[in-house]
Parts: C-alpha cells; structure tokens; sequence
C-alpha cells in the first residue's frame, strides 16, 4: 500500500513538472491515520487552485514522517501523536522549526465480531489484563479476561508496531507506551484488521474510529469502562460527541500536523492551513472527529503568530489531557 | 569496409584488405562472445550479490543473537519491547501452509498427469494441457485475495472455528497454483519413458491401468520426485497468498484453522512498516531470507541432481 501511494505522488509530481513558473507542489508526509484527512484537503486545494500543483500525501507513518520532515524533505509532517523529545533533536540538529497544528481528534475502538454475543461491554483494566506483556501465551480465552465469557480461544489483531495508534493504545491501556505482548495480529495496514475482525467469531482488535465507520455492518463496537466517574460513568460507546466532550476516555487522542516555519511564509501553504480550520466537514466526511470552534480558533491564532515548538515538552502520547488544557498550557 | 568496396577492389588490394577484414570479424566475434559471456555472468552475479548481502546482514544479526536461540527459539516477537528471536514459528508457519498445499497438489497433479500422458488422445492433451498451464499464469496476488475473500469464507461453512486468516485457505489455493508444475513436470517425466517398455506391458496382456501405475509411474519415478520436489520449493517460497491470507502472527502450532505467519509474509511486513534500516529489528528480515534461501536452495539442488539421474537412465 505504501509504495504505491509514494509512486503516485512521484508520478503526480513528475506530471506536474511541465508548468515550469509554478512553484513546487506542498510535500505531505506522514501517518497512515491521518492520511485520509490530509488526502482529502489536498484534493479539495487543487481543485480551488487548478493553476497550482496539488500537495503531494505520502505515508511513512508518524515515525518516518517526522525522519523526512527534520531533514527538511518535507513542508507538512502528519502526526497521530505528539512529536518525540528525540525528534524535537533532530528537528533542531537540522535547524528545522515547526509550527504544531491540531487538526481532529480520532478515537481508538475496541471492535469484536458482529456474532460475538457476549462481549457487550470492556473495562480498561480487563483490556490491561489482554494486552500486557505478561499476557504472551498465558491469556488465550475469552473467560480469563473476564469469567462470565466463554470459555473460547480470543484471537487478537492491532496496529503494527511502527503506528501511532499502537503507541496511543499501549499507553493508554497497558499504561507503557510500546509495550505489549507480541502473539497477536499486527499489521501497519488498517483494513487487514478490519478484515481478520470481520472474519472471525473468536476475535477481538482495536482500531482508529474511521475504520470502523466506514465498516458498519461488519464490526461491533464495544463500549469502554474506564473505572472513573468524573468523566462519564460506566462504558462509553465511542462517538464524535463521545471523544469531543472527553468522555470517551482513554481510548480517544488528538491528530497533528506539524506545519515547517520556512513553508508557513509561503502564501499556498498559508492556504492549505488555513483550510486545516475552515474545513471542518472533510474531518467528518471521512469519518474523524472535528475538534470544537474554540479549539480552531485557538490553533488559528497561534499559526498566525507564528508559535514554534510543541506543547508536549515530555514528548510522546499524552493520555487523558484535553487540547483546552494543553493548549492553554502552553502558552 | 563494406563488402561491395572489397568486391570491386583490385585482386592486390583485396589480398591486402582481406586479412585486416577477418581479423575485424575475429575482433567482432571476440566481442559477441565476451557480450553474451556477461550476460550470463549478470544472473551469477546477482546470485551472488544476493548472498553476499544475505551472509553479510545474518552474520551482522547472529553476532547479536545467538544462533542456537534463533533456530530453536519457539518464540518470534523482534519487533516487540520485549524482543524474542526464536525463528520456529515462523517455520512452522511455512512448513504447515506448504504440505496443505503438496496435499492437494500431489495427488490432483500426479493423476492429471496420468490422464495427459497415458489416456488423453492428443486432441484433448493439446487442449487441456495450455489450459492447466494458464494456472500457472493467474498472478499470485490474484490468488492471495481468491483466498481470502472466496475460499476462506466458503470454507467457514463447512469448518466451525475457522479464523478469517488461517492455514487452510490459502494452503489449499496455494496448491492450485503449484499443481500445473506438478502435473506438467510429471508429465514430461512419463513422457520420456520409452515407449518399448509400455508396448512390453500392453503385450504381456496388462490394461491401461495397470501399464500406468506399475510401468510407466516407477520408471518415471525419479522425474516425478523432482517435479513434487520443486513444487514444494516453490511453495515455500510463495510470498503474496501468504501475506494477503494466512495472517500475521508467528504462531507455534500444528492447527491450520488459526491465523499464522510465514517466513516470507514476515520479510513483507517489516519491508512495510517503518523499521529504520541498520537495527537489529531490520536484519531479521536477512536472518529470515538467509534461511529461506538455503531451503529453497536445498531444495532445488535435490530435485536437479535427481532430474539428472532420471535422464541417464534413457538416454
């Protein structure tokens, strides 16, 4: 999947060669999760600007997005996570500055098998208890997690290990970021998670909510416990008001792009920013959540000052904060 | 100098010419034979660019792992905080999806060689067999998604407890793409069987059956071995079934209803994701080659020196 989308943008860009004054095309790079997203802007600019070049969208992932971006290969770097203290590094090695841009919120769905009768609802310590490293080979039926389920084999499917969504989901369950247990389904490609779901009575798996959206009626959704009462008690089932309002928690995070403080002078890239706030409805068109208008304006006027740096001094995900709060935070 | 300015020359001039002539066609044919002599040196070469790469990048991954750990390790999880290097899985995963597919393959291929080679008359033969080969022909990645998304769920009708991903489905798919090897190898292998030997039997009162599979089947024995042994080569080796439909999860284990993964299904997903290049969770994926290779390799020695044996046996 990936090299096709980097020989696309390579062909795009190869055919766009012919205008000669047109200033080069914005490099988009990035995660996979966030790619719908970027996609659709990207497509959205160059049909309001049929004389520039459409942004070319390619997919590293958040780790090798931000490798290209800190060489300067790249304008806008897509992020489902915080930028790492170790990029921040090399970003400043390089001399790169960068101005930190929420773009939507996505949250994370624990998903089971549409004929799965008994999984109606899950606690995060239970998803603790499946997930964690200690779990390798011990916890391989349903009834260990929780003993009024059967006494079945569980079979597992998640992101690969190079993804964002698996660093948020370690986190934000297995309480270390990269840890879990390895004998599980693990593919950087989403829909081969949709599929292995989808296809098996006996499985469980977790996946970003768009994917699931677009999957209805092949998947379930399981509403998630999180022990707390102060921010909704009970299980939550994860919804674009769900993940907005910071009830669905901790399965629910911010997505970034991180926008270069050359490329931001440039007056096309200020345009494809600027669509970052405007346009809302492509969010929700391909199934993420749109953060609130006060969250937009916030991020507006901080790219209109031109705000380097990132929010996340500790760097890597952050479970359970707000953007309110963080944004605040920060300056 | 072309040849009608040699023609029209003086008898003295061409005596002249003639031996810088031969010795241009000498240096031309010089240069033909050191042409195709690169040629070939280009396909040993690359053999042997890639085993240079393979040795150079497993050695680099054994100085860090144990080689003991890595052939007998039941656990494969490199890419995982807690890294485990035990390669068994994932040969399991290719052993198990391999004989799924000789046991479809051997028996259909061998008996369909039978019919070609023995009973078909040589209108039907000259039909059917480029049929059977267009097999051969279907992309892989055509077969991968076949599996997947047809066989896999008809399969589910019929097997309770079968995963979406599993061994079976594209065990079995697999061994539909291997048999026009089998059927069309074993058939050559029967065809080089003289025919006073046959006529022998048919002479001695035996039916058709019997000439097949007590004649013509052992005299070709060695041919046929070689057929199912370069068939298994190539199973083994099948990289997009696998990747698009057994799953990816090393799994240490005989049952082919459970997702698994393959050795070559394993080099496909680290080459996806973004392992940066230089660490030791990228060199597994030479480690993993490195030792496909030798089996593969194996393999096809085996199923060469056997061929050989065969052919000396007629000649």
């Amino acid at each position: 999947m990936k090299p096709t989308v980097v020989l696309f943008a390579l062909i795009l860009s190869a055919a766009g060669c012919g205008g000669g004054q047109q200033p080069p095309p914005i490099t988009i790079d990035g995660s996979s999760t966030v790619f719908p997203i970027a996609e659709a802007l990207a497509e959205e600019f160059g049909k309001a600007n049929p004389d520039q070049r459409t942004p070319t969208v390619g997919i590293s992932g958040t780790g090798g997005g931000f490798q290209k971006f800190c060489r300067g290969e790249t304008d806008v770097s897509n992020a489902s996570r915080p930028i790492r203290p170790a990029e921040i590094e090399a970003c400043q090695k390089a001399g790169v500055e960068y101005i930190e841009v929420p773009l939507a919120y996505d949250g994370l769905a624990i998903v089971v098998n549409p004929k799965n009768t008994w999984a109606s609802t899950i606690t995060v310590a239970e998803l603790r208890t499946l997930w964690a490293p200690e779990a390798q080979g011990k916890v391989m039926r349903w009834n260990q997690v929780r003993a009024s389920w059967p006494d079945r084999e569980i079979r597992l499917f998640g992101a690969g290990v190079d993804s964002g969504t698996y660093d948020y989901f370690t986190e934000a369950t297995v309480g270390t970021e990269g840890a879990s247990r390895g004998d599980f389904t693990s593919s950087e490609d989403d829909n081969v998670i949709v599929q292995g779901v989808a296809s098996d009575e006996l499985a469980l798996g977790f996946l970003p909510l768009a994917y699931v959206e677009q999957n209805r009626e092949r998947l379930t959704l399981v509403p998630v416990d999180d022990g707390k009462a102060d921010n909704g008690a009970g299980p939550i089932t994860p919804s674009a008001g769900t993940v907005r309002d910071g009830t669905y928690q901790p399965l629910s995070r911010p997505l970034f792009v991180y926008v270069s403080r050359k490329a931001a002078d440039r007056p096309e890239v200020q345009q494809l920013v600027d669509m970052f706030f405007t346009r809302a409805d492509l969010t929700r068109e391909v199934g993420y959540i749109e953060l609130t208008p006060q969250i937009y304006e916030l991020a507006k006027t901080h790219f209109a000052d031109r705000k380097v740096g990132t929010a996340f001094g500790e760097g890597g995900s952050q479970v359970g904060m707000t953007l309110e709060a963080l944004l605040a935070k920060e300056r | 100098m072309s040849p009608s300015t040699s023609l029209r020359a003086s008898p003295s001039t061409r005596l002249r010419a003639s031996p810088s002539a031969r010795l241009r066609a000498r240096r031309f044919e010089f240069l033909i034979e050191w042409a195709l002599f690169l040629c070939a040196l280009l396909s040993i070469g690359t053999t042997a660019g890639i085993l240079v790469v393979l040795a150079v990048e497993t050695f680099a991954f054994l100085r860090e792992v144990p080689i003991t750990d890595f052939l007998f390790g039941t656990e494969w999880t490199p890419l995982f905080a807690t890294p485990r290097f035990g390669v068994l899985p994932l040969v399991m995963g290719t052993v198990l999806v391999s004989a799924i597919a000789m046991v479809v393959a051997l028996p259909a291929g061998l008996l369909s060689a039978i019919y070609l080679s023995e009973y078909a008359n040589p209108r039907v033969r000259r039909v059917i067999k480029p049929v059977l080969e267009i097999l051969a022909g279907v992309p892989t990645v055509v077969y991968g998604y076949f599996a997947l998304l047809f066989v896999t769920p008809v399969l589910q009708r019929v097997v309770p407890g079968l995963a979406g991903f599993n061994a079976l489905g594209p065990g079995i798919v697999m061994g539909i793409m291997i048999l026009p090897l089998v059927s069309s190898l074993s058939e050559d292998a029967m065809q080089g069987v003289p025919r006073g030997l046959r006529e022998g039997s048919f002479a001695l009162g035996a039916t058709r059956m019997q000439t097949s599979l007590r004649v013509v089947l052992p005299a070709a024995f060695s041919g046929i071995t070689a057929a199912f042994i370069l068939a298994a080569s190539r199973a083994i080796g099948e990289t997009m079934i696998v990747a698009i439909a057994a799953g990816q999860q090393p799994r240490l284990t005989w049952n082919p209803l459970v997702p698994i993964e393959t050795m070559t299904a394993y080099i496909v997903q680290v080459s996806l994701g973004d392992t940066p290049q230089g660490t030791l969770e990228y060199r597994t994926i030479f480690a993993v080659g490195m030792l496909l290779f030798l089996g593969t390799f194996g393999l096809n020695l085996v199923s060469a020196w056997l061929r050989g044996r065969y052919r000396e046996e007629y000649a």
